[in-house]
C-alpha cells in the first residue's frame, strides 16, 4: 500500500481509500479540511496526478466537480458531515445534468461527540442527502473503507449518480487498523 | 457603461475554441442571443456556481480558454470562489461578471457592488493579478484579446445597463447540455 508508515504489511484504512481513488482515476479532489480527512488530504496533494483544491465552503466543491466532469475529468470531494448542509442547493447541479460524484464525509456529532454544536448536522446529514437524492453509503469498521469507497466509485461513474460515504465517527475516532 | 447585449456580441466575435459557462440569470440569456451552442453550459440554478464550474472545467481542460460569463448577483453568492481561484490560478480560466449592481431576475433590487463592494478590488485581493475593471467598448475588446492571447487567470468587471433586453432562453434539459457539451469535446462519442 501507498504510504503505509510502519512497513510492507501495515496498510491504514484511509491509504485504501486513496488507492480506491486513484484506481478509479480521480482527477481532481475537492476539500474543506477536516481532522478525519487528514492524511488523505496529504496522500492527495502529494499524488501528481491529483489536482486537490482547497475550498473556501462545501458547495464550491460540487459546482467544481460538475466543472472537471463536464472538461473530462473525475472529481471527489473531501468534507465533514457539517459541510453537507452547505450543499444542498449545488447539489442539485449534479442532479439535474446527472453528474456523477463521489462525496467522502467525515461524520461528526454522533460518537461521544464532545461539541453539541455538532449534533444537529451530524444527527441530519443522511437524511439530508437522502432528500437530495444522493445514494448514501456508510463505512462504520475499518476493514470496509476501501471496499465502500471502491464500490461508491463504481456506482457514481458507471450510473452518473452523486454517492456519498459516511465515515462514521467511531470509525475516524478508532485507531489505525493493523492487517 | 456598456449595453449588455452588445458587450456578449463583442466578446464571442472571435470565439475560437472558447468554452463557455454562464450563471443563473441574465447572462445565460445574453449568450444565447449571441447563438446557442453545444460548447455553452448554462446554469439554470446552481447560484453561486459558476465560477467554480469554470475552475474544475480549466483544470479538466488546461489547453483550451474557458470563460465563465455571470452577473454581479451570482458572483456575490460564491464569492468565495475567488479565493478559491486565486489560489488555483488555472492559466486558461477567464471571469467576467457583467455587472449592473442589481438583481435583474427579481425586480431590480440593489446589489452590494451598487453601494460598497468593488468586485475587481476582491478578484486582486484574492490573488488573481489581471484584472480589467471595463466602462466601455475599447475595454472590451482588450479584454476580448486576452481571452485570445493571454497565458494567465483573468478576472473582468463589465459595468453594463440596468435593463431588461428581451430574454432568449437556451435548452435547460441540465443532461442534454451535459451530454452535447462533453460530446463537442469529443469526451463521449456521438449518440
Amino acid at each position: 500500500m501507498s504510504g503505509g508508515s510502519g512497513g510492507s504489511d501495515i496498510a491504514d484504512w484511509r491509504d485504501e481509500i486513496f488507492a480506491a481513488l486513484q484506481a478509479a482515476g480521480i482527477g481532481q479532489v475537492g476539500y474543506v479540511p477536516d481532522a478525519g480527512h487528514a492524511r488523505l488530504i496529504e496522500l492527495c496533494r502529494a499524488d501528481p496526478g491529483i489536482r486537490a483544491v482547497p475550498l473556501t465552503t462545501e458547495e464550491e466543491g460540487v459546482a467544481l466537480a460538475a466543472g472537471a466532469w463536464l472538461g473530462g475529468e473525475r472529481a471527489a470531494l473531501l468534507m465533514q458531515s457539517s459541510g453537507v448542509g452547505n450543499c444542498v442547493n449545488m447539489l442539485s447541479l449534479t442532479r439535474t445534468c446527472r453528474i456523477p460524484l463521489v462525496i467522502l464525509v467525515a461524520m461528526r456529532g454522533e460518537w461521544a461527540e464532545f461539541n453539541p454544536w455538532q449534533v444537529p448536522m451530524g444527527k441530519n446529514t443522511e437524511a439530508v442527502l437522502a432528500l437530495c437524492d444522493v445514494l448514501v453509503h456508510r463505512v462504520e469498521r475499518p476493514e470496509d473503507a476501501g471496499e465502500t469507497v471502491a464500490a461508491a466509485l463504481d456506482l457514481a461513474f458507471n450510473g452518473d449518480y452523486t454517492v456519498a460515504v459516511l465515515l462514521s465517527q467511531r470509525l475516524i475516532g478508532a485507531k489505525r487498523w493493523v492487517k | 457603461m456598456i449595453d449588455r447585449r452588445a458587450a456578449i456580441s463583442i466578446l464571442l466575435e472571435k470565439r475560437g475554441g472558447l468554452l463557455l459557462v454562464t450563471g443563473l440569470g441574465s447572462t445565460t440569456y445574453d449568450v444565447a442571443s449571441v447563438g446557442d451552442d453545444d460548447r455553452n453550459f448554462y446554469l439554470w440554478g446552481a447560484m453561486g456556481g459558476a465560477a467554480m464550474v469554470g475552475l474544475g472545467m480549466a483544470l479538466a481542460r488546461p489547453h483550451r480558454r474557458v470563460l465563465v460569463v455571470t452577473g454581479d448577483g451570482e458572483m456575490l453568492m460564491g464569492l468565495g470562489a475567488l479565493a478559491t481561484i486565486g489560489v488555483q490560478r488555472p492559466r486558461n480560466l477567464a471571469i467576467a461578471v457583467f455587472d449592473n449592481g442589481h438583481y435583474g431576475e427579481t425586480g431590480m433590487q440593489a446589489s452590494h457592488t451598487e453601494s460598497t463592494v468593488a468586485l475587481c478590488d476582491v478578484a486582486r485581493a484574492c490573488g488573481i493579478e489581471r484584472v480589467h475593471d471595463i466602462v466601455d467598448e475599447a475595454g472590451l475588446r482588450n479584454f476580448a484579446a486576452a481571452l485570445r492571447e493571454a497565458d494567465e487567470t483573468l478576472f473582468a468587471r463589465i459595468a453594463i445597463h440596468a435593463d431588461e433586453p428581451p430574454r432568449v432562453l437556451p435548452p435547460r434539459d441540465g443532461v442534454l447540455l451535459k451530454t452535447r457539451f462533453r460530446r463537442a469535446l469529443g469526451i463521449e462519442p456521438q449518440g
